[in-house]
């Protein structure tokens, strides 16, 4: 499959000097044209500072001390993100990059219409649009997220939880770009709302082809949605494979900590259980395995050495890595 | 502890360093000291304050003339025995600028308090209580908003013929606070109504301890830079009245050296050693304090407390700014970046603009 977004070697400090707090460590990431994948972990584990890592958004004192971020756009040879200039990462973003933010439904302007916030962007990308067709594609782009065309003029408290999230994903598309990222969009929904819309962007994404990385931690809907599973602990990547692979086998004892923190619907019961203890400290983190501490099956080379992320020496070992000592690694993947 | 390269290279051959070791950190990062002196304009500021602050104690102890003393130097220019040089009446400019150092620091700072102090008890109080007791206190301001400082000094230490620096620092000080008081109520409204305010409300907490512990901190960037802001003021009005010659009976200041400057025509004389000293004074003196003012403001958002300071340099030399939207790239990676271009046809308007 052909790569859209590589992510080599990326490192994200918060803070300078030796009070730097490390937290993305050396994640290496591969999103292909099409592909929806999905980044899992707990709460501090580096997911959604990844994903602000690659975008540049950041806020201060985030500092990327390292690392690579290659796009590959539709025609033209690939770049580096991290290498734009401000100017060509204003217009990179949203037209080849879309980001929906945490909690995405409280970032609509109240004191505008739904139609003057989508066609805004328009505006900014490309001021030679005229009203009338930009009036039409946003009309178009709320047909597309399941939205009558006829709110546009509402204004955002007039629409729902989800429908103001539905309104955000279509922002997000309206230019049409390659990559979508999801900052956990549908947290603050219920269920019934999570799956329609879900179900709605992979329809989506059929149609128009871009790619998305979906950021939850809530993995039973990452193994539903999305093709591949990328599970973070600690700021690196421990585990990565196709998103049915890692259901049925997990490698990695904290993947399967999580699998087990969640009923399955169909099948023979089983107990569910948790992961004991609690996430490590980024600023102090345990030596070797950061997961160590935790895990039920650690032994010796896990407190001293850390685990390199590597394709596990497995019969399906194909196109999944784990970064584990329980999986002795042939070469590294990524 | 730290681990030996060499046998993470033997477990898994060719990635010693990838699997580089990390040496275990403390637990807990060293509570940095003196965080605000980091920043360069406080530093520079708090300097150049602290050496007013020392002449103005010492200064009238170290004058090497009398500056009231007149000798028969008249109007020479800087020289070893006279440092600023002398006036018509040959009295010593260096001694006047020291021995004039203290009423001006202390003026400056005692009006600045008097203001400060009022100005956070009747603002926080009007913007916590609201109400009635907002209502008085808002006008109270109102009133004193529109109450000219500087004609109201003159009056008054007109009619008291001999007006101390005290009294003047009082009058400056009981003038000024309306405008901090109107900035902090301000505040106030727009804080009591945050979840913590009224989560500390709901829980029961006394409205002394509120507004001590909850309210207080989150204004002292406000707080302090009214403060700094008040003491500019002062000493600007202590020095204007002394240069239009209304408090010269109270000892020697920079407003009296520049209004004997004046009166003398020192300027037309080309006895530049006479003004120039005392206007440089007094132009350090703001510039330090504008300093301080403008390293609280930054130093406001914890979020650039905590990382000291906001610029930093890139492996290639230059250096970036941390601002939101543009998180800066310290990259270290050897081989140089793909520096390729967005194919034209797949662009927007303005990312064609951007790539031009």
């Amino acid at each position: 499959m052909e790569p859209v977004l590589e992510i080599r070697n990326l490192n994200v400090e918060y803070g300078l000097g030796d009070r730097a707090v490390r937290a993305v460590r050396d994640v290496n990431l591969t999103l292909h044209r099409g592909e929806v994948l999905g980044l899992a972990g707990e709460s501090g584990s580096g997911k959604s500072t990844l994903a602000y890592g690659l975008t540049r958004l950041l806020a201060p004192p985030g500092v990327i001390t390292g690392g690579e971020v290659i796009y590959h756009p539709e025609k033209g040879d690939p770049y580096d993100v991290l290498g734009l200039s401000d100017k060509a990462l204003r217009a990179f973003r949203w037209a080849e990059t879309a980001i929906v933010f945490q909690g995405a439904m409280n970032s609509l302007n109240p004191v505008h219409k739904i139609s003057t916030q989508l066609t805004d962007v328009l505006k900014a990308h490309d001021p030679n649009m005229s009203e009338h067709s930009r009036n039409a594609r946003a009309r178009e782009m709320l047909k597309l997220v399941g939205i009558s065309p006829d709110r546009m003029d509402a204004y955002p408290h007039q629409l729902s939880g989800g429908m103001r999230q539905r309104v955000m994903i279509g922002m997000a598309l309206i230019l049409q770009p390659q990559v979508v990222i999801m900052d956990e969009p549908t947290t603050a929904l219920d269920v019934v709302m999570q799956r329609q819309i879900l179900g709605q962007l992979i329809e989506l994404r059929e149609r128009l082809g871009f790619s998305v990385i979906f950021i939850t931690h809530d993995l039973s809907l990452l193994v539903e949605f999305s093709n591949r599973i990328a599970i973070m602990y600690g700021g690196r990547i421990v585990e990565e494979a196709p998103a049915s692979t890692i259901y049925r086998d997990a490698l990695h004892p904290y993947s399967k900590g999580l699998l087990s923190s969640f009923p399955a619907l169909r099948g023979p019961r089983r107990e569910l259980a948790g992961i004991p203890g609690s996430p490590p400290d980024l600023a102090g983190m345990p030596t070797g395995c950061s997961f160590h501490p935790r895990c039920p099956k650690a032994f010796e080379p896990c407190s001293t050495h850390i685990p390199v992320l590597g394709r596990p020496d497995s019969p399906d070992g194909a196109a999944r890595s784990v970064a584990c000592w329980l999986h002795p690694t042939e070469q590294p993947v990524g | 502890m730290t681990i030996p390269t060499s046998s993470t290279a033997q477990v898994i051959p060719g990635q010693g360093a990838m699997a580089a070791p990390e040496a275990a950190k403390p637990a807990k990062a060293k509570r940095q000291r003196f965080l605000f002196l980091k920043n360069k304009k406080a530093a520079f500021g708090l300097i150049i304050l602290g050496l007013y602050v020392l002449f103005a104690i010492i200064g009238p102890w170290i004058t090497p003339y009398d500056p009231d003393a007149r000798s028969n130097d008249l109007v020479q220019p800087p020289s070893a025995d006279h440092w600023f040089g002398t006036t018509h009446l040959g009295q010593d400019v260096f001694s006047q600028v020291l021995d004039g150092t203290r009423p001006v620091v202390f003026v400056g700072f005692l009006a600045g308090t008097i203001a400060t102090v009022l100005s956070v008890i009747i603002g926080i109080t009007a913007g916590y209580l609201g109400g009635k007791t907002d209502d008085t206190l808002s006008a109270l301001s109102n009133v004193f908003l529109v109450i000219p400082a500087i004609p109201l000094m003159i009056i008054i230490t007109s009619i008291l013929d001999n007006a101390s620096n005290l009294l003047i620092a009082l009058i400056i000080g009981l003038t000024s606070w309306s405008w901090n008081a109107r900035v902090l109520r301000a505040q106030t409204l727009s804080l009591r109504r945050r979840d913590y305010i009224e989560a500390s409300r709901a829980t029961g907490e006394k409205t002394w301890r509120i507004i001590g512990f909850e309210l207080l901190p989150n204004l002292t960037a406000v707080i302090a830079s009214g403060f700094i802001g008040t003491v500019i003021f002062a000493v600007l009005s202590l020095i204007t009245l002394a240069f239009i010659g209304i408090v010269s009976a109270a000892g020697w200041n920079w407003g009296t050296i520049l209004f004997w400057a004046q009166g003398q025509q020192a300027l037309a004389q080309g006895a530049w050693w006479w003004f120039v000293p005392a206007g440089l004074a007094i132009a350090f003196l703001g510039t330090a304090l504008s300093l301080i003012n403008f390293a609280i403001d930054e130093f406001v958002s914890p979020r650039l407390r905590s990382a000291g300071k906001t610029k930093l340099k890139t492996a290639s030399g230059g250096t970036v700014r941390m601002r939101i939207g543009f998180t800066p790239v310290l990259s270290n990676s050897p081989e140089p970046h793909t520096r390729a271009q967005i194919h034209p046809d797949a662009m927007t308007p303005v990312a064609r603009e951007a790539t031009k």
